[in-house]
Parts: structure tokens; C-alpha cells; sequence
């Protein structure tokens, strides 16, 4: 079998070649979801689609925020915000561990002189209520991508079970260009006219957004919209399902969870700026899940989470 | 006779399960099928990541017919009772058989169970297994209901006959068919090939890259490692858990040695360990003679044009990140452990709760703390290093270093006070005040070790005792057991003299009084200062006593009631757990009761020195015949005792001894009694026991020429007033009537 071994130049064509990829193989190439989420997992795409009976493939970037691994720009391997590649198939394919090898070899990895391993990793989110087994994906000793079969998610189980692919685009794309320091890595084609390093585009956030997370953003601002959202999600939920307006049947799942992926953001933000207690944490956590289940609850009813029209 | 070869080939099993897996198959499959009638000659199991793999050899090809004859009703029953018996043998009127019986003709039914075929039950015995597989944790995939620990792919099942013809086992399971193929490594030989026994499957798959028994891949592994090391004049770090987990992660293992950037050679030689054991699996390597960690063992699962060497670099670029990582640790923490002296995690250790009942980490170091001060000059170390190490013992726990490898706790804290600039033996505290962890772990020696890790383990019990989370039945989540056993060898191996009641009383008081809002602080505070003022833990007692008539008029006076209970009850903790410990040592738990019983048994040390020399006093014949004097006396004496309604405690008087051996009883007891008080006052019970041997042959001469219960009533009660002194004297050493036999 012929390896494809041309090497990819920057982080975005990795990104171009993973999106070609598996829109290849038949996955909806999806968009970010237009708000702060802690990892791509919280995209609806995902969380609410991995739920009901109804097929689903799709794959996309998320961007992902985690305030409390800022470091002013200057890890060379931590960042506050940074991309995922998400891969979401359900049913998962009997072929999914060839499928994703196959990804890998798409973006240069030469399986002939690399050692991939599949090592065991169960993943759980306990905002979501979610949980699944599968491994972390090692390339040369260096985990690359989390590997997941749902079995629960918002606390209802998972029929059929969804495959889960997430790539750290960061760290896998250091890896594959031979990049030490994130900031040195080419954000586009080395050899354009304007040619762009990571640091050219994210050192400047980096440092801007260490600097808020960890000692300007307004706790009591946070924690009342942290409130809000809960209580939001909340209401949203509590509408009847027959829109008295149009007459249809509308319940509003997605308006719902986009409350709960705001909490979830705000209660890591909170966690950054160190208001928040080991004992609050857990009930922090609780609240969220609270309204993740609820969600999950609501989409089940819908056309899109299985429900019979 | 068929062999019986399955392979349950899936996604990578996670290596914690494979052997247990590959046992739990092996018993599954041999006791279903022995329970069907297929016995067998042998059988074997082996995992790879890949495959869970049973050959059976020399299988029944079909398990034996069985004939069963089954007596029926009497040819004249009624018709419905003989179509119900027909019914129940599953046979037909025409296969009856008509006997004479002395009660008149019945019928009888031979019912026979043909023998099956071996693939029938083998498919039925693996179809059961499949579904049933005790996997720690199991999951489902696509759109299947099938539970494995990783989606199945294939099953190959095939029965060899003599003649070495396979026969696929017919078996399908969720879409699953069995068959006789299988695959080989995932990247060196993916193809798929057929095989037609266990010697052609072991050859094939040895020739797809794939060796097949986790004690070979261990053992290649090891070779190759420790070769590579000694080349170089190292040596591998010898760890069996990692060794056996590496083997579980590869099919094909090829052992790779790297080096450590130098930048890194100057982190602790634990850290540099732990971080590549926990994050990246590797080997260390070191130098036997500096003792440093300079390399480091990977182990690939594939071959490689290279050699290996694009591989080799990726894990050396990875494991130099997480040591920076850890090197940035490192700095940090020893900056904040020279410069400010730890302060800034103790203050944070306030907000770090230890159990919603109990406070936060640094509440439960402030009992430590006092706890360690009290204890410390009874373990012979100074008041003030105790309670010094006491209070910077757990300081670590908020390190980076120990909150991203919290198995290094301890070790970090130790390395922290040396920088701290500590005294030696605070910082030698900080790390050995959690030992010993098991019953095989070695046992702290230099006196402040001992005196916070004794403070740390009874605040530990006490704790949990007083919020009542003791351990019951198997269920011990905070290891409670562990910590009183440690209590017990901190005491024994270092023959420590303390009565654990007075630290416990002491930490349930503060324990009691400061974790109720309600409860009279003050009174606490009183205990505190006297805490401060007191040069031994007797304090606790003393103090009791001395204001206890004032106590029972205040809320204080419950809360004393509750200590002495909850003394009480942690108390006989300790004493099971000790029973359990000295049974190892050949110890009677009987033995042990008599010597519970008598006063003073919360000093652990002196309790098992007399347990020791009465249990040795026991095997020796005078022993063993001075428990059955002292039991006969016991017995007539409390026999007229209870008859009489008296205690014979009077004292006996030698002018009413009528025979030779009843004054021969009174010499010996003169002579006797003052030996073995003054002995037992000494705490020398092997002396004691010496002398109570003496008593042995008069006492037994008293019962051999006396009747005790004569028609004289003086004498008698002078008798039984002498049987009182053989009691009582006995009942100094140990509560002998506790000892069975």
C-alpha cells in the first residue's frame, strides 16, 4: 500500500487536508459553533446530535476555550484558546479505526517509520453527563487524538453509539511539521507573500485574554450571568411545546443548551479567576449537568433527536 | 479427540485487563463444557492488545449418552396420572415397560439423553461466555446490543480432528459468524488468513508479527531492555507492573533506548521516574554508579525502515516537554519552599477540605500538630521539632510538583524542608510520617518520624470515629484498618511505652469540641493549654480526673461521656487489628483476650510482651499443667462460691492445714507470690511466668492428696480461701480463664 507521504507545510493546510478528508468520506463538513465552548464536544453537532436513534456524520473545527491554561503566549504547548477537529459518526462504523489511521496518513503520518497506539483512556464529562470508552491515540509516545464510543450523554444512554474523534490540532500539528514552540509553528504557507506564524496571529490574544482571565474579568458580572443562563435555560424549557403562535410544535432544545454551554463557559471562567472553592466546584459542576440533562431531555423530544413527527 | 482453538479477535483491549481476561476465558469455557459432558485434556490462554485467545486440547468429540430409568404409577392408576408421567419422561405409551412390584405391576420409562455433538456445545458453552464476560467495564457500539470491552470484530472457532481437519464451530453472534480466519499485526501484516489448528495459528501469527503469549512479549522485552542498558554500563530500573502493562500494549515489541536531555539529569531521580512512568511508559535507566537516571527504555509496536529512530526522536521530544513541565514544577516550588519557606501552601491548605466533617487540611495539621507535640517526648523526640514537623508534613500536597504527580507526596515534602533549610529530622518527617502504608512496608525509626506519624494516624482514626465513618465489612473506604495497623507497628517495632487512651482522649476531645459550634470552646482551649504545660499524654487523664466533678455540671460533661465511648470502641479496633497481626506471628487470639483483660491494655507494647511470654508459658508442659491446676481451682471455687453465696477472699491461714501437701502448698505460695508480684511489677513476665511455673507441682500435689470439700467447714473454707490465692495470684499475670482448652 502507497503511503501518502508528501508532508503537509502549515496548520492550515492540516486543517484543509482533515476537512477533505472526511468530507471524503462522507462526513457534513460542519462550521464552528458560534460561541465559547470548552472543547469540541459542547458543539450541538455533537452533544445533542450524538443523542436519539437518527443517523449522523459530521466532522468540523471548533475553536476551544480553557482560561485556566493561559500562559501569556509563552508555553510552548499551552494555550487559553486553541482548535479541536471533531469527527462525530453514529452509528459508529464497524471501519472507524481504519478510517481515522487513514486521517492520520492523510496528513503525513507515514505509518512505515511512526508507532501508532491505541491506549486506554475512558472519557467522561461530568458537565455533560457524559461518558464513553475508547483510547488516546498515540503517535510516537505523543497522544494525538481522544478516541471515543458514547455510551451516555445528558444522562441518557447512547442507541446507537456514536464514534468520537478529537484531534488537538495544536500539539498534532507541531508534531507533524517538526515545530517546538506553538508561536513558530506557520499558520499558512511558509513560502506566501505574507506569510503568517502562529504567533503572528494568536500572541497577541494569548497575552490579552491571560491577562483578563486571570485577574480583570468582573467575578460578580460572571457570577450573575451564570445565574441568568441557568435561569434562562430554565425558562426556555418550561414553555409549552405547541407555539401558540404558528401552531406548530416547537421545543426550543437548541436555544436551551446554548444557555447551558454559556454557564458551562462562565463556571470556567469563574474557576480561572479563582472565586471559585473545592466544594463549590462540585456543586458548580452539578448545575451544569442539571441543565445539560435537561437539554438532552428536551432534544429527544424533538424530529431531530429520533422522536416520531 | 478434537482440540478446540478460539480467538476473540476486537479493538485494543486495555492491557490492566488482558490477563485476567485471558483466565476468565480459559474458566469460563472448560467448566461450561465440562458441565455439558466434554472433558478435556489441557487447555491454555493468551491475550494480545488484539486477542483473547483459549486452546483446548484432546476435547470429547461428543459428550456421553445418558440412560435414565424412571419408575412410573401402577399399570391400574387412573389415566390421567399415567398420561402425566408420560408427559414428564417426554416418551410414549409403546416405550413403557411393565415390571412386577410386591404392590402389583407398574410401569417403568427409560429415557434417554443422546450425547452432542462438540460444536454444538461449544458453541452454545462460547455464545454464554461471550455474553456473560466479567469485563471490569464493557460498552456497546454502532447500532449493535452486543456488550465487549472493545467493539468485536471476528471470532474464529474451529475443532482440529485427529487427522488435522478443521471444523468451524457453527456460531453467530450479533452478526458476528464464527470462522477460521484471522489477522495479523494492525500495520505489519493486516491481511487476513485462514488457519486450521493451534500449531498453524501460533506459526502464522509468529509469522505475522504478532507474538501471541504476553510471557514471551515480557520476557523479549526485559532481554533486550537490560542488553541495551548494559552495553552502555547502565542498568535498567526494575518495575514488573510496568513491564507487564508495556506487554499488553504491543503485539510485536521492539525495545528502543533514548537519552534525557542534560538539562533534566538534575531533577530528583523519583521525579524523572514517575513522569515517564505515569505519562509516557518508559523504562528508566540509570547509572550504577552515581545512582542518577540518564536514559530512558520505550518500547515500540512496530518495526521500521529507520530502526526506529523517527520514532526514538518523537518520544524523546515528548518526554522533554512534560520534564519541562516538571522542571518549571520543580523551580517553582523549591523558590517557594527557600523563600518563603512553605508558607504560602500552608495558607492555601486552608482552603483545601479534607472531609466536610472534619475541616480543611490545615485544621486537621493543627491536631496533628498539638497531637505530635504531646506524643513526642514519650517516642524520645523534642516537643518542639515534633510539632514542627507536624506542621510543614503535608505542606507539599499543595506543590505543583505533587499536584500533578500526587504519588510523590511525601518525598516532595521531604526534599522541600532539606531546601527550607529545616532541620534534618522535620524534613526526614515530612516523608516518612505516612509510612508504613502495609503490613511489609518498613516502619519509621527516628523519633519526630514516629511521633507524626503516630499524631497523623490516630487523628486519622479518631476523626473518622467521631463522625462515625468506621470501616464495616469489606467496605473501608478511608482506610482505617491500614492506619490502626500502622499505629500498632509504629508502637511494637519501636517498643514504644504509651497508654493510647490518653491521645485519643486527647484529639476526640478536640476533635468533639471543635467541630461542634455548641460545645464549650472554652473547655477545649483548657485542654489545649494544658496540652502546652504537660510533658506527657498521661495529661489527658489526669486532667479528667482532676476537674471531672466540675465538668458534669457543664455541656462538657456529654461530650466526656461520648470520648470515653468512642476511647472504648476505637480501643477494641485496635485490639482486633492487633489479634489479626499477632496471629501471623503464631499468636492465639485467646491468648491475647486474657491478656486484654487485665488493666493497662492500651499500652500495645507491654500488652504483647505479656501475650509473648504467656504464649510461649503455654507450650511448655508446666504451662500447659498450671492452666489446668489454675482452671480446677477456678472451677470449685466458683462451683462454692456461687453455692455458698460468698467470696472466699479472706485469706487463707496455714494453721488449719491438715496434710503435708496443703503445707507444702502454703510454702510454695509464701515463696511464690512476692516473686512473681515483684516480677510483674518489673513487667518481667517471662519471670513471672518462671515462678508461676514453680507453683505448678505443689498445686498439683494439693489436688491429688486433698479433698477440698470436706465435712469440716473450717477446713474448707480454709481450702477454698487458699484456691482464692492460686486464683488471684494467677489472675495478676493474665485473665487465664479466658484460655480455651
Amino acid at each position: 500500500m502507497a503511503e501518502q507521504s508528501d508532508k503537509p507545510r502549515s496548520f492550515q493546510e492540516i486543517i484543509l487536508r482533515l476537512q477533505s478528508y472526511w468530507a471524503g468520506k462522507g462526513c457534513a463538513v460542519m462550521q464552528p459553533y458560534d460561541m465559547e465552548v470548552g472543547a469540541g464536544t459542547f458543539h450541538p453537532a455533537t452533544t445533542l446530535r450524538s443523542l436519539g436513534s437518527k443517523p449522523w456524520a459530521a466532522a468540523y473545527v471548533q475553536p476551544s476555550r480553557r482560561p485556566t491554561d493561559g500562559r501569556y503566549g509563552e508555553n510552548p504547548n499551552r494555550l487559553q484558546h486553541y482548535y479541536q477537529y471533531q469527527v462525530l459518526i453514529k452509528p459508529s462504523p464497524p471501519d472507524l479505526q481504519e478510517l481515522y489511521l487513514g486521517s492520520l496518513r492523510a496528513i503525513g503520518i507515514d505509518m512505515g517509520v511512526h508507532d501508532i497506539r491505541f491506549v486506554e483512556d475512558d472519557w467522561e464529562s461530568p458537565t455533560l453527563g457524559a461518558w464513553g470508552l475508547g483510547w488516546e491515540v498515540w503517535c510516537d509516545g505523543m497522544e494525538v487524538s481522544q478516541y471515543t464510543y458514547f455510551q451516555q450523554v445528558g444522562g441518557h444512554d447512547c442507541h446507537p453509539v456514536s464514534g468520537e474523534l478529537t484531534y488537538g490540532l495544536e500539539r498534532l500539528a507541531m508534531y507533524v511539521l517538526g515545530i517546538d514552540h506553538v508561536m513558530d509553528m506557520p499558520f499558512n504557507d511558509p513560502d506566501a507573500p505574507i506569510a503568517l506564524s502562529y504567533g503572528d496571529v494568536f500572541r497577541q490574544t494569548e497575552e490579552e485574554y491571560s491577562r483578563w482571565n486571570f485577574d480583570v474579568a468582573n467575578t460578580e458580572v460572571l457570577l450573575r450571568h451564570f445565574e441568568e443562563a441557568e435561569a434562562e435555560c430554565e425558562a426556555i424549557l418550561s414553555q409549552q411545546h405547541d407555539d401558540p403562535k404558528t401552531g406548530k410544535r416547537i421545543i426550543m432544545a437548541h436555544p436551551a443548551y446554548d444557555q447551558c454551554i454559556k454557564a458551562s463557559h462562565i463556571f470556567n471562567l469563574l474557576d480561572a479567576r479563582g472565586v471559585i472553592s473545592v466544594t463549590e466546584r462540585q456543586a458548580y459542576i452539578g448545575r451544569v449537568r442539571a441543565l445539560a440533562k435537561k437539554c438532552a431531555d428536551a432534544f429527544v423530544q424533538t424530529e431531530a433527536g429520533g422522536a416520531a413527527a | 479427540m478434537p482440540d478446540l482453538l478460539i480467538e476473540l479477535f476486537s479493538e485494543e483491549i486495555p492491557a490492566r485487563m488482558q490477563s485476567r481476561a485471558a483466565e476468565d476465558l480459559k474458566t469460563r469455557m472448560t467448566d461450561g463444557l465440562v458441565e455439558a459432558g466434554l472433558t478435556y485434556a489441557g487447555a491454555a490462554a493468551f491475550s494480545t492488545p488484539r486477542r483473547l485467545m483459549l486452546a483446548v486440547e484432546g476435547l470429547l468429540a461428543e459428550s456421553p449418552t445418558i440412560r435414565e430409568e424412571r419408575k412410573g404409577p401402577r399399570t391400574d392408576a387412573p389415566e390421567k396420572a399415567i398420561e402425566g408421567f408420560l408427559r414428564g419422561a417426554g416418551v410414549s405409551r409403546d416405550d413403557l415397560e411393565v415390571r412386577d412390584e410386591k404392590k402389583g405391576q407398574v410401569y417403568f420409562a427409560t429415557i434417554t439423553k443422546p450425547g452432542r455433538a462438540a460444536a454444538d456445545i461449544v458453541a452454545e458453552v462460547l455464545e454464554a461466555t461471550i455474553r456473560n464476560f466479567p469485563w471490569p467495564k464493557s460498552m456497546r457500539w454502532g447500532a449493535g446490543s452486543l456488550r465487549w470491552v472493545r467493539p468485536l470484530h471476528s471470532i474464529l472457532c474451529i475443532l482440529t480432528d485427529d487427522a488435522g481437519e478443521a471444523q468451524v464451530v457453527p456460531l453467530e453472534i450479533d452478526g458476528i459468524k464464527a470462522g477460521q480466519t484471522t489477522r495479523g499485526h494492525r500495520f505489519l501484516a493486516p491481511d487476513a488468513f485462514a488457519v486450521t489448528s493451534f500449531d498453524d495459528y501460533a506459526a502464522k501469527l509468529k509469522r505475522a508479527s504478532v507474538v501471541l503469549d504476553p510471557a514471551e512479549r515480557a520476557d523479549h522485552i526485559w532481554q533486550d531492555a537490560t542488553n541495551q542498558a548494559f552495553a552502555a554500563g547502565l542498568e535498567v530500573v526494575e518495575d514488573k507492573g510496568l513491564l507487564a502493562e508495556v506487554a499488553g500494549l504491543v503485539e510485536f515489541p521492539v525495545v528502543l533506548m533514548g537519552t534525557i536531555d542534560t538539562e533534566f539529569l538534575d531533577l530528583p531521580p523519583e521525579v524523572l521516574q514517575t513522569s515517564m512512568k505515569e505519562h509516557q511508559k518508559f523504562f528508566s535507566v540509570k547509572n550504577p554508579k552515581t545512582g542518577k537516571i540518564e536514559r530512558f527504555i520505550t518500547v515500540a509496536n512496530t518495526r521500521t525502515a529507520d530502526h526506529g529512530a523517527t520514532i526514538l526522536a518523537g518520544n524523546q521530544k515528548v518526554l522533554s516537554a512534560r520534564l519541562a513541565d516538571a522542571k518549571f514544577f520543580w523551580e517553582n516550588d523549591l523558590r517557594v519552599a527557600r523563600d518563603e519557606q512553605m508558607k504560602p501552601w500552608l495558607e492555601s491548605l486552608k482552603n483545601v477540605t479534607f472531609h466536610n466533617k472534619l475541616g480543611s487540611q490545615a485544621e486537621r495539621i493543627d491536631r496533628i500538630a498539638a497531637l505530635a507535640r504531646e506524643i513526642g517526648p514519650v517516642v524520645g523526640a523534642d516537643a518542639d521539632l515534633a510539632e514542627q514537623a507536624a506542621r510543614v508534613a503535608k505542606a507539599d500536597l499543595s506543590s505543583e510538583m505533587v499536584y500533578e504527580f500526587p504519588e510523590l507526596q511525601g518525598l516532595m515534602g521531604r526534599y522541600y524542608a532539606e531546601v527550607a533549610g529545616l532541620p534534618a529530622e522535620v524534613a526526614a518527617a515530612c516523608e516518612a510520617h505516612y509510612s508504613p502504608l502495609g503490613p511489609s512496608d518498613a516502619v519509621p525509626t527516628e523519633p519526630v518520624s514516629v511521633a507524626v506519624a503516630l499524631a497523623d494516624k490516630l487523628d486519622t482514626l479518631t476523626g473518622f470515629w467521631a463522625i462515625n465513618e468506621k470501616p464495616t465489612g469489606s467496605k473501608d473506604p478511608f482506610a482505617l484498618r491500614r492506619a490502626a495497623l500502622g499505629v500498632i507497628r509504629l508502637v511494637l517495632d519501636n517498643a514504644v511505652r504509651i497508654h493510647l487512651a490518653a491521645p485519643m482522649t486527647y484529639a476526640f476531645g478536640y476533635i468533639l469540641s471543635t467541630s461542634r459550634h455548641n460545645v464549650v470552646l472554652t473547655q477545649a482551649s483548657k485542654i489545649a493549654n494544658f496540652a502546652g504545660n504537660s510533658g506527657e499524654p498521661r495529661w489527658a487523664i489526669r486532667f479528667m480526673e482532676s476537674v471531672g466533678s466540675m465538668l458534669e455540671k457543664t455541656d462538657f460533661s456529654a461530650s466526656l461521656d461520648e470520648v470515653m465511648t468512642f476511647n472504648l470502641d476505637l480501643l477494641s479496633f485496635f485490639h482486633d487489628r492487633l489479634k489479626v497481626y499477632l496471629r501471623d506471628q503464631g499468636i492465639r487470639h485467646d491468648v491475647i483476650d486474657a491478656c486484654i483483660a487485665i488493666e493497662g491494655n492500651d499500652d500495645l507494647t507491654l500488652l504483647v510482651k505479656r501475650a509473648t511470654a504467656l504464649s510461649d508459658f503455654l507450650k511448655t508442659e508446666d504451662g500447659e499443667n498450671l492452666l489446668q491446676g489454675f482452671k480446677r481451682a477456678n472451677n470449685i471455687l466458683t462451683q462454692a462460691e456461687e453455692k455458698d453465696g460468698v467470696e472466699y477472699s479472706y485469706g487463707a491461714d496455714v494453721k488449719f492445714a491438715e496434710t503435708d501437701v496443703e503445707k507444702a502448698l502454703f510454702v510454695a505460695l509464701d515463696a511464690g507470690e512476692p516473686a512473681i508480684t515483684k516480677a510483674l511489677e518489673a513487667e518481667d513476665f517471662v519471670g513471672a511466668m518462671a515462678a508461676m511455673a514453680a507453683l505448678r507441682a505443689p498445686i498439683d500435689g494439693f489436688f491429688e492428696g486433698v479433698q477440698v470439700n470436706t465435712d469440716n467447714d473450717i477446713i474448707r473454707r480454709n481450702r477454698l480461701n487458699l484456691l482464692n490465692r492460686i486464683r488471684q495470684i494467677c489472675l495478676q499475670a493474665a485473665d487465664l480463664t479466658r484460655i480455651e482448652g
